[in-house]
């Protein structure tokens, strides 16, 4: 499948700023953005394909760097306010200019990126530093004329949307009408529109009249891809509701329930954390979903609630160990999950640095590995395999040896081509299929 | 009571009753495993709000394990005489010993080990293997028979007390936010809270081989001092 090799990261640090929090392309796969603990964004961009560097065909350079989010301090609840950034969500391009949004635990921030590749140049008032010219050597009159200069990339917030929640928000989603949006919380998801900040819509609220009552929380949401009024959302106890926002102001009633039921051979004390859903994604054609919990990926058909039409095992091998995950608090790691650009293929991330695909035609699966001794530049990605007992293989790697702090938790899909992002710990690796389409 | 066989799972009955050796296993897991996580409830970094959904899944892990007790007829209120003191340092004593690996510190007595050794032999949901046959000492007795319903009663409270402390932290000084902190840990167990910081690298060391991870920034790792300085430098800056 995936034969890949181009890779660029940039400098690896042992800061904890530095850990990317996520990634995501934008709607034209030509921007990457990826957001880190310490509250700045990195954007990164395709660099065109040109026949003077066959080499450097379409790689990912840095555009633009700025800091997002700074951390902030609630007097009110004396407690910090984080500036990791969750999540980014690019706006469809309407013109000349990009712009994301991008939030951390309590403000959401609308970004635009501009390139200025022109200065005027020839003022008659002002010399070439912008100090006024004395009037008296000032003989004759001049247009000031474009003149192109190098090209720079401008990022200013147009808009904060900020005091929306009491909760820490998990998700943020672009409606397709592209003028409003929704940001989900713990226990509520509100719409904004684009261009208001100082008040928003409540379209979901599960927090219970006794908080000592609350048992679920909202874990990941959605808009759907095409239909401006329906949006998932996931919860702790793994079930998803698609909600219909024509039917009600307040969408808690949900009008779908996507829930498997439980498998009562292998219930144990951490069935429902590990059925909690970590993130959940439309396919690009609108008919599926795609979720994540701790030990596997599963499809849902939007038309059928009762379960998954599709269940891929991520890492089954870690179920006789979820003591000791539970423990170490790894239980509570949130993976996310991907959808290539023809639906075709999924992905998602593991432990060691591993990242898995399903092909959801030939049923087949791989694990790759993220890291510099397996990426060089234009090398092949080998595949990797982790051993439960029984034959191990030379290359095998045993589960006890797993390195589970060396998590991928943020991985993203090209739209259109086979380009994916991976973000393991502070190092961000992007790999490409250079092989034709015909693999497929 | 050690005679009739206790569940291990729903719907999953062993054929015929365990032996005395094990049976006690059981319980020793489920309750290191209740141990944990009330531990694991612990708002104890008070600098960052604790993430919300890990607490309600512990929680709901809690009541899962206390209604499995009450089923079992283990959870029953037998008022302690006076091992209120003592009984929790044991609960602990259990735990830590359950999470020491083998290859640690004294070979005394075979010492339980927290990673899961494959457990095809005991049908156990939990992947703690415990060697506790050879350790039948006067405590485990104790960690049968002492749940009181002070303890019951002390982490419902212990849960309200966290939800509510989640809801709505807001203590109009300094003084009363560190005071809101001790009462909470104070009504949780205060030798749990004394015990933590002792009991926590035994806890870590247990999962050497799965190259424990790095403390989450939200973890006790972070040195109290510093936190304080922190909340200090903010203060005074205002």
């Amino acid at each position: 499948m995936l034969q890949t090799l181009h890779e660029s990261l940039p400098s690896p640090s042992g800061l904890q700023a530095d850990i990317i929090s996520t990634v995501e392309f934008n709607h034209t796969g030509e921007l990457l953005a990826t957001g880190d603990k310490g509250g700045r964004v990195v954007i990164f961009q395709r660099e065109p394909e040109s026949k003077n560097a066959p080499h450097s065909q379409g790689e990912y350079d840095v555009y633009s760097t700025f800091q997002s989010h700074e951390p902030e301090f609630d007097y009110l609840k004396s407690l910090e306010i984080e500036e990791k950034i969750n999540k980014i969500k690019w706006l469809p391009q309407q013109n000349a200019a990009h712009s994301l949004l991008s939030t951390n635990d309590k403000t959401i921030k609308l970004w635009k990126i501009t390139e200025r590749d022109k200065r005027p140049e020839g003022y008659n008032l002002k010399d070439e530093e912008g100090k006024l010219k004395d009037l008296s050597t000032v003989t004759s009159l001049q247009v000031p004329v474009l003149k192109p200069m190098d090209l720079m990339v401008e990022v200013s917030p147009r808009r904060i949307f900020a005091n929306g929640h009491t909760y820490h928000i998990n998700s943020i989603s672009v409606n397709s009408d592209c003028e409003t949006y929704m940001s989900a919380d713990d226990l509520r998801i509100n719409l904004w529109h684009l261009a208001i900040t100082d008040r928003s819509f409540n379209i979901v609220d599960i927090k219970p009249a006794n908080m000592e009552d609350l048992t679920e929380v909202i874990t990941a949401s959605e808009f759907h891809p095409h239909h401006c009024n329906l949006f998932v959302y996931s919860s702790s106890k793994g079930s998803l509701r698609l909600c219909d926002m024509r039917a009600a102001a307040l969408c808690d009633k949900h009008s779908k329930l996507f829930e498997e039921p439980e498998d009562p051979s292998n219930r144990s004390f951490f069935s429902e954390i590990i059925s909690s859903v970590s993130d959940v994604k439309f396919s690009h054609s609108g008919r599926y979903m795609l979720t994540r919990d701790y030990l596997t990926v599963k499809v849902w058909d939007l038309n059928m609630e009762a379960r998954p039409i599709e269940t891929y095992q991520v890492h089954d091998y870690l179920r006789s160990k979820l003591c000791s995950l539970y423990e170490s608090d790894c239980i509570f790691d949130k993976f996310e999950c991907a959808w290539n650009g023809s639906d075709s293929v999924i992905m998602t991330g593991a432990y060691n640095n591993f990242f898995r695909m399903f092909d959801r035609n030939t049923k087949r699966d791989v694990t790759l590995e993220a890291s510099r001794e397996s990426s060089k530049p234009r090398a092949v990605l080998k595949p990797r395999r982790v051993c439960v007992g029984g034959k191990r293989r030379r290359d095998d790697i045993s589960v006890d040896s797993l390195d589970f702090t060396k998590k991928i938790l943020h991985t993203a899909w090209h739209p259109a081509e086979n380009i994916i992002a991976i973000a393991a710990t502070n190092n961000l690796y992007i790999f490409q299929d250079k092989v034709n389409s015909d693999m497929h | 009571m050690f005679a009739r066989g206790l569940k291990r799972k729903y719907g999953d009955q062993e054929e015929g009753v365990e032996g005395f050796g094990t049976v006690p296993s059981y319980c020793l897991q489920r309750q290191s495993l209740l141990d944990m996580s009330l531990v694991k409830l612990q708002l104890c970094h008070m600098l960052v709000e604790p993430n919300l959904c890990r607490s309600v899944l512990i929680a709901n892990t809690v009541r899962q394990i206390q209604e499995e007790m009450s089923r079992d007829g283990v959870w029953h209120g037998m008022a302690p005489q006076n091992v209120e003191q003592r009984a929790p340092i044991d609960r602990l004593v259990s735990t830590e010993i359950l999470c020491r690996t083998a290859r640690g510190t004294d070979g005394e007595h075979p010492t339980p080990e927290l990673e899961d050794d494959p457990l095809q032999s005991s049908a156990s949901e939990l992947p703690i293997v415990s060697s506790a046959q050879g350790q039948r000492n006067p405590q485990s007795s104790l960690w049968e028979m002492d749940n009181p319903q002070e303890n019951r009663g002390s982490f419902q409270k212990s849960l309200d007390q966290i939800f509510e402390t989640l809801e709505n932290k807001s203590p109009s000084s300094v003084e009363e936010l560190f005071s809101d902190v001790d009462s909470s840990y104070y009504d949780l167990d205060t030798v749990l809270t004394g015990m933590m910081s002792g009991t926590k690298p035994s806890l870590c060391n247990g999962l050497e081989s799965f190259a424990a991870a790095p403390p989450p920034p939200s973890s006790t790792c972070k040195s109290d001092l510093a936190e304080l300085d922190h909340v200090v430098e903010i203060l005074v800056e205002t």
